[in-house]
């Protein structure tokens, strides 16, 4: 004697149930409740064997800083880094292995482990580009994800934007976000061709490589740094990633520029403000009856 | 005394409508500035603060704007120092002569009144005041109002006596409390940073102090 109803199990991808409603709702004057945005400095520099990405910290909902602390250089593959502004849920949920999110069709990193496991390879960034790009276009724009992916594989370092509605450029160094226009003009002015350019003395290989990727390092701090002080979008620290064909460094607040200015030496307390204006206490009945003997959960 | 006036420009955007109805005015003569204020009333002296912050959108347009003004015309027009209530009315009168077109200004006032105690006045954007212990205006007051509430107000007016409207506080204290807030507003709020410039209004004079904030 089963109920007619089945259970089917739910569906992968948007529900577009609500559409209606909202755009009566609308009508009426009903704001819908605003996203968490990433008003946001991302950039990317490719320089001799590598590539470099960099990202503020900040997150905020209009006006107001809701996280100052936030990731924005997220994990595509071991050898492919994207940083993500926009959205702060889209950028996640479309570069994250998180399972919560299961809103997209697929997350494209667990898609590049899977092709990696069929090919047997190690992941390509144009692999990860196309596929990128594809799921935004998919969703023409909703999907407000701007993002910076860069990497090395084995036909070398590459660096790509791709946009919400699913274009993408190709470029020796990228600024995306609120903050880009400040990065670019740090970028612009400073980013040498010697950067990626192979030095003609093997024997000061690694000297200059050295050389060369600090100063990769320090030329995105200062284009992060510009973008933090300048857009008020950006703020807090610095997260700069490396990837080269060796491996990746993370490096996670490389910079923190922005400590916290004055705390007062005796502090603040808060003394309990709900005041007890009537207090009635009603006794339950018992409902619960205590057994004498523990025969019960003998085996 | 002569009282300080800390002033707020605040944003009204008239956003166009591309449909089929008659097209609004795409053009607005306000902008928003943002930044914060706030200024405390003590029995013996009045602490007025304000961050040196001016933006627009989600850029800066310079970080070293005093918001915070000291007003000498009725001393030349009438010969004597302005008490502050004196003031407070004007400055109510001034903004709602303006009532159909307004200074799109929300502003505090703060100052020193005849006795020598500290009073503080609170402005909307056409006149309308109110005299209190304590008060905040600008885009980080939502995050500044609450905390003064907790740490001067009484807990509840049903149960204790309503306060005096001049705070417990001593002056050092007041100040502290002043440079936390602001320090606490600038890591949230976007438009509040770069420099904190406090005026200390007591008997012996006027006294200017500043603070470093966060700068991004």
């Amino acid at each position: 004697m089963s109920k007619s109803v089945i259970e089917t199990p739910p569906k992968g991808g948007f529900s577009f149930d609500l559409c209606k409603r909202n755009e009566m709702l609308s009508k009426k004057g009903v704001n819908p409740p605003s996203f968490r945005k990433t008003g946001t400095t991302i950039v990317g520099l490719i320089f001799q064997d590598g590539v470099i990405l960099g990202a503020d910290t900040r997150a905020t909902e209009g006006p107001i800083v809701c996280d100052k602390n936030c990731e924005k250089i997220h994990y595509m593959a071991p050898n492919i880094y994207c940083c993500g502004a926009g959205t702060a849920a889209d950028t996640e949920a479309v570069t994250a292995i998180v399972i919560l999110l299961c809103l997209c069709s697929d997350m494209v990193s667990s898609q590049l482990q899977l092709h990696r496991y069929h090919t047997g390879r190690e992941s390509r960034v144009v692999t990860a580009l196309t596929l990128l790009k594809r799921h935004l276009f998919n969703y023409q724009g909703y999907v407000s994800a701007a993002l910076v992916l860069g990497g090395v594989d084995v036909t070398g370092p590459h660096l790509h934007t791709i946009y919400p509605h699913g274009s993408t450029d190709t470029l020796p160094f990228a600024t995306m976000g609120s903050g880009s226009l400040a990065a670019m003009a740090v970028f612009e002015s400073k980013y040498r061709e010697g950067l990626t350019v192979s030095s003609p003395i093997p024997f000061f290989w690694s000297l200059i490589f050295l050389f060369q990727r600090n100063e990769g390092i320090e030329l995105v701090t200062e284009a992060i740094c510009s973008g933090i002080f300048n857009d008020l979008g950006s703020g807090s620290n610095v997260d700069i990633c490396v990837i080269t064909k060796g491996g990746k460094e993370y490096l996670r607040n490389h910079l923190q520029p922005n400590p916290r200015t004055y705390t007062s030496s005796k502090g603040y307390s808060f003394p309990k403000k709900t005041e007890v204006l009537l207090t009635k206490i009603i006794p339950l009945k018992e409902k619960v009856e205590i057994i004498e003997g523990g025969d019960a959960m003998e085996e | 005394m002569p009282p300080f006036l800390v002033g707020k420009a605040r944003v009204s955007l008239v956003f166009a409508s591309f449909t089929m109805t008659k097209q609004q005015a795409n053009w607005s003569p306000y902008d928003n500035n943002g930044g914060s204020c706030v200024a405390i009333a003590g029995a013996d002296y009045c602490v007025i603060a304000a961050d040196t912050r001016m933006s627009t959108g989600y850029n800066i347009l310079t970080r070293d704007y005093s918001k915070i003004c000291k007003l000498y015309i009725y001393q030349h027009q009438h010969n004597k120092q302005m008490s502050c209530p004196a003031m407070a009315q004007l400055l109510s009168n001034t903004l709602y002569y303006k009532r159909f077109f307004p200074y799109y200004s929300f502003n505090v006032l703060g100052g020193l009144d005849n006795e020598g105690k500290g009073c503080v006045f609170t402005y909307d954007a056409v006149g309308s005041y109110e005299k209190v212990g304590y008060s905040s205006q600008g885009s980080g007051s939502t995050l500044i109002m609450p905390f003064l509430d907790n740490q001067l107000k009484s807990p509840s007016p049903l149960l204790l006596p309503a306060q005096d409207a001049v705070t417990p506080l001593v002056e050092a204290e007041a100040i502290d409390l002043v440079k936390t807030v602001f320090a606490s507003a600038s890591e949230r709020d976007i438009y509040t940073g770069d420099k904190l410039e406090l005026v200390i209004v007591n008997a012996a004079g006027i006294r200017r102090e500043y603070m470093e904030l966060r700068k991004d």
